[in-house]
């Protein structure tokens, strides 16, 4: 496992907005392949960060590879390297199905045969072939998680950004959507996630804990749960992020 | 006094889907009522029917006595409503945000500043502050003030905890076990299944159906089949494996586990035998015990039990 090579590196990453720092000093690493859970209380620099490490913004100081691209200097590179996906933006309500795929294909560069090939691939996978032609506001939201999920992997990213992609579903789609997330990452994708729900900070690999603008904690959560002698990874959110 | 709410078949669509399937439920005077479930279970448009914003296609509401279609004006005045969506205005601060409402209701913030005292007093520190500049906690914290300030007998909160974190979540329970100390009636949803436990009653929703009504500890209590916890060494095909050794078994991942939910009748057998097939299969460090089931638990039986039938 130590021999996975780092698909990103976050040197003394620090964020400033005026004279409030976001991001204080952020040094972690996260190797190909794993699911890596970003947690924090609202407010602890999670969303600030993540746009950082996805070039939608600079750092004030530190160094960010992300896929192989410092974040400062390609952010545009980086761009391409990663997919995307939060619960607030998925996709187009007034685009089929297809559309979707297709407008996001187009959007990373992908030819027509691949676009076409990808869709297929995915509305099999997914069971929903009956689903390509329909309008996209017409799906349940299970399924619209799933599908975005998809789109943001269509492009066989290094590494995809899960902005709390499950909030708001029921609770057998949620987990069907991780059994998605453990296919990509058994595939060699990097996943980095947030979500508030606790249970799924189990599923990763390793988590890290954000608190007013540090990383406060950074262990696979057996390891967590040990250090802090609790049972359960909200017993450990608890006693760090208060 | 605080108040009940009386709810016979209820039944409310939208073209063709179907928000809320003939709903009948009493809630008891100063009750912490949950209703628990996923998006799109009907949740919302139970509270926006008995906020009187939406009118029922059948059946009947009431709460306090009042008729949610023809006394809207009187229950608009006992009522506390925090919608699902932030609602507030961003371009006015925090203070002129509750003179707003409590203007609405005749009243001001002073006359009912002791009831809202314990969640206001946190972010009273920045009643200057354009409520656009607040973070999230502070927006939920304003948000249940103006719910507040008319003094209202009876509080309809939807998804408060939605997107918030588990710190800030408890927190936010505290306060409502204190509010109800005040004699109000309250009624919250809630897609986080471990926040039922904090409530006197919850109905479990989905697909416009309740899957049960009752205090969270008599739902754990009636759970009808067997639960085991399974973890191993390679805990990535355990699902898919798990499922193909018992396919009436609903096998889910759950934290750190993988729960099997079975009709088995020995339970000694039933572990014996996992046991030998999970290692057969060459999983290593094999641990298979028997769980109480949570409400998560008891709300996928009830999904799978709903589908089936």
């Amino acid at each position: 496992m130590s021999q996975r090579k780092n698909i990103i590196e976050v040197t003394n990453l620090v964020k400033k907005f005026g004279s409030f720092t976001a991001n204080d000093k952020l040094n972690f690493t996260v190797p190909e392949g794993e699911i890596f859970g970003f947690l924090g209380a609202n407010g602890a620099g999670k969303t600030t960060a993540i746009k950082i490490l996805s070039g939608l913004s600079k750092p004030t100081s530190g160094k960010v590879i992300v896929a192989g691209y410092d974040v400062s200097k390609y952010p545009n590179k980086v761009k391409r390297n990663i997919g995307y996906m939060s619960q607030q933006f998925s996709l187009y309500n007034d685009l089929t199905v297809r559309e979707n795929f297709r407008f996001y294909g187009g959007i990373y560069g992908l030819s027509n045969k691949a676009i076409k090939d990808k869709t297929n691939y995915y509305l099999n996978k997914l069971e929903m072939q009956e689903y390509g032609n329909k309008l996209l506001r017409s799906i349940p939201l299970g399924w619209k998680q799933k599908l975005a999920f998809s789109v943001a992997n269509m492009h066989e990213p290094a590494v995809v950004f899960l902005d709390e992609p499950t909030g708001g579903v029921d609770p057998i789609t949620r987990r069907q959507f991780w059994e998605l997330i453990y296919e990509s990452a058994d595939l060699g994708t990097t996943v980095f996630v947030t979500t508030h729900y606790m249970d799924e900070a189990e599923y990763c690999e390793r988590v890290s804990i954000m608190s007013e603008g540090k990383i406060v904690a950074i262990d696979s959560p057996a390891e967590l749960k040990s250090k802090y002698g609790v049972d359960t990874m909200d017993d450990v959110f608890v006693s760090i992020a208060r | 006094m605080s108040i009940n709410i009386n709810i016979q078949n209820l039944s409310k669509s939208f073209g063709e889907t179907i928000a809320l399937k003939e709903i009948s439920l009493d809630i008891k005077p100063n009750e912490l009522f949950g209703f628990i479930g996923p998006d799109g279970s009907g949740k919302t448009t139970l509270f926006r029917i008995l906020t009187s914003l939406l009118l029922p296609d059948s059946g009947t509401a009431t709460v306090d006595g009042l008729d949610a279609v023809t006394d809207y004006k009187k229950i608009r005045k006992l009522t506390g409503y925090m919608p699902g969506r932030f609602s507030l205005y961003s371009d006015l601060s925090v203070e002129e945000n509750l003179n707003f409402y409590a203007s609405i209701f005749n009243t001001s913030l002073e006359e009912n500043y002791d009831l809202i005292k314990d969640i206001y007093s946190r972010i009273e520190p920045f009643k200057k502050r354009r409520v656009s500049a607040l973070s999230g906690g502070m927006k939920q914290k304003l948000a249940l003030s103006c719910a507040l300030i008319h003094k209202p007998k009876l509080l309809i909160l939807d998804e408060p905890t939605t997107g918030v974190d588990a710190v800030s979540r408890k927190e936010f329970w505290e306060l409502l076990k204190n509010m109800q100390e005040k004699n109000i009636t309250i009624l919250v949803s809630t897609p986080y299944m471990d926040e039922a436990s904090l409530c006197d009653r919850i109905a479990l929703m989905q697909n416009g159906n309740m899957l049960a009504v009752n205090r969270p500890q008599q739902i754990i209590d009636q759970y009808e089949r067997q639960l085991f916890e399974v973890k191993t060494e390679n805990m990535h095909p355990l699902v898919s494996d798990l499922e193909k050794y018992n396919r009436e078994a609903l096998v889910y991942r759950f934290g750190e586990y993988v729960h099997v939910s079975t009709y088995n009748g020995d339970e000694r057998e039933y572990v014996f035998a996992l046991q030998g097939y999970l290692t057969g299969k060459g999983y290593d460090q094999v641990i298979i015990q028997k769980k109480i089931p949570v409400i998560e638990d008891c709300f996928l039986a009830l999904m799978d039990k709903s589908q089936t039938l």
